[in-house]
């Protein structure tokens, strides 16, 4: 397996600061705004660009976390369950500006039962997608993000992972891409 | 800790401490669901689930049919009171005939011991025990040991006295099976007829007096007396069953700590527990019904998980 380091800690930290300033951009200082990560790895995202953001902005921006283990369409065609994680949103949805975050954008069916899970708290005004990472030319479905850390062009057979200095001990994406024989 | 052992729920003897740890964790995400404002997941759209009640249940089938509808699985009713049953057709056949229908899964209730685990032996669906006879009753053990670690935490380490008729009681031997599994002590409590003779086989504690075992418990399960299934006399009067095993406020506040108090309802008030410890805020009851949906939902969905799509 071919490991490629796609962004290293640096590159984490310049993406996350631009991506807060062009939310910044759309949502102004947040007053209608929410942000909801997608679990379980789009609230690692999220935990960073609040903390970001907040230190722009210099006050609190509403966030929440998103299960969609129960809307997704694989299941009963897996082997083992999904179980699912805390879904903790405390606030009301109905008309604000929300946007879903998640890790990385392969074939769009998460970000598809994200949408379902999300309208069973309301009726929000508008709803986008950022995504640290985009793999673009996966898509099962018609979905695309409207803030894109890095654009990847990957094969089906090819890996994305993002990880965490809080879970895997470095900030950083890598591309795995399996050995070709002969 | 990632699949359920087991392929039908026919008791809690069956399942390991792992697949009751999956089913709680799996309820602590439905309990939020059915807090939202829609409380609804699609989850189960492409499944039927029959809901076969061959004895009397009101709590227990509403339950079942809210927690299956929440999952978004269409369901089909059946009580025996109404149907071919009468009419001298067996389990079997009835259920066979239900499932031509193409249901997925079967949700019984049945007056005899060991029915559950004999149907899912002959047909091919899912089997879940609603209760059969004096037998067990897994989902309400299940939803009692989860309200106690809702509100006590944790259930290992805890001590449990259920209080009334063990001997007809499914409830009474789930709760046990569920409660040790866990890694709760168990004690039963009542009149020396209406204890088994080898419950202590079991490894529970027995005791006749009732203050004994409410000084030494950490929470207290009242059970029904069920008066429906004593084909004989077990104690003199209802009056004086009431009197030496009852829980009264008087006796709930005198003692050295609050303990906390459960029901499996239907409640006799004034019989098992009276109105003001009913109706206190040591009484979970309530909690145990609505995390009843929960943890109805969290089996549900794990056993139709097991359920591939063609």
């Amino acid at each position: 397996m071919e490991r490629q380091v796609i962004l290293n800690a640096k590159h984490v930290e310049l993406t996350v600061n631009r991506l807060c300033y062009q939310l910044i951009e759309t949502h102004n200082d947040f007053s209608n705004s929410v942000l909801i990560g997608l679990q379980p790895r789009g609230v690692n995202v999220l935990t960073r660009l609040k903390e970001r953001l907040e230190t722009i902005l210099g006050h609190e921006v509403v966030c929440g976390n998103l299960d969609i283990t129960f809307y997704r369409d694989d299941f009963r065609r897996r082997e083992i369950p999904l179980i699912p994680s805390a879904t903790n949103i405390d606030f009301v949805i109905e008309n604000k500006d929300v946007v879903l975050i998640d890790d990385v954008l392969y074939t769009g069916r998460s970000i598809r039962s994200g949408l379902d899970a999300l309208l069973a708290f309301g009726r929000p005004q508008k709803v986008e997608l950022l995504t640290l990472i985009d793999r673009r030319f996966q898509r099962d479905l018609p979905i695309q993000a409207d803030y894109v850390g890095k654009t990847v062009d990957s094969l089906t057979s090819e890996r994305v992972s993002v990880e965490w200095k809080e879970l895997e001990g470095e900030d950083k994406v890598v591309l795995f891409t399996p050995d070709t024989n002969g | 800790m990632d699949n359920l052992s087991v392929d039908h729920l026919t008791g809690i003897k069956n399942l390991t401490e792992n697949d009751i740890q999956l089913i709680f964790k799996t309820a602590d995400a439905f309990k939020e669901v059915i807090n939202r404002p829609i409380k609804k997941v699609p989850s189960l759209r492409d499944i039927t689930i029959a809901n076969l009640f061959f004895e009397n249940s009101t709590r227990t089938r509403l339950s079942f049919e809210l927690a299956e509808k929440r999952l978004s699985a269409d369901t089909v009713n059946f009580s025996a009171a109404s149907s071919s049953v009468k009419k001298g057709e067996t389990l079997i056949d009835t259920v066979n005939n239900i499932l031509s229908m193409k249901v997925d899964m079967v949700v019984m209730r049945h007056p005899n011991p060991g029915a559950a685990k004999f149907l899912s032996e002959r047909v091919d669906a899912r089997v879940i025990n609603a209760g059969d006879g004096t037998h067990e009753h897994p989902t309400q053990a299940l939803l009692d040991s989860y309200s106690i670690r809702e509100r006590l935490g944790d259930v290992a380490g805890k001590k449990v006295v259920i209080v009334g008729d063990i001997l007809h009681s499914r409830v009474a031997l789930s709760n046990i099976y569920c409660l040790q599994k866990l890694g709760a002590e168990v004690m039963v409590c009542g009149p020396t007829t209406l204890i088994p003779k080898y419950i202590g086989d079991l490894g529970v504690k027995v005791e006749h007096n009732l203050q004994k075992a409410l000084e030494w418990c950490d929470v207290a399960n009242m059970l029904r007396i069920q008066l429906e299934r004593q084909d004989i006399k077990y104690f003199p009067s209802l009056r004086e069953y009431s009197m030496q095993y009852g829980l009264t406020k008087e006796i709930l506040d005198n003692l050295s700590k609050k303990i906390v108090v459960m029901h499996p309802g239907p409640i006799n008030r004034g019989v098992e527990i009276t109105s003001d410890v009913a109706d206190s805020d040591q009484a979970i009851i309530l909690d145990q019904v609505e995390n009843g949906v929960a943890v109805r939902m969290a089996v549900i969905y794990l056993l139709a998980s097991k359920i591939k799509r063609q």
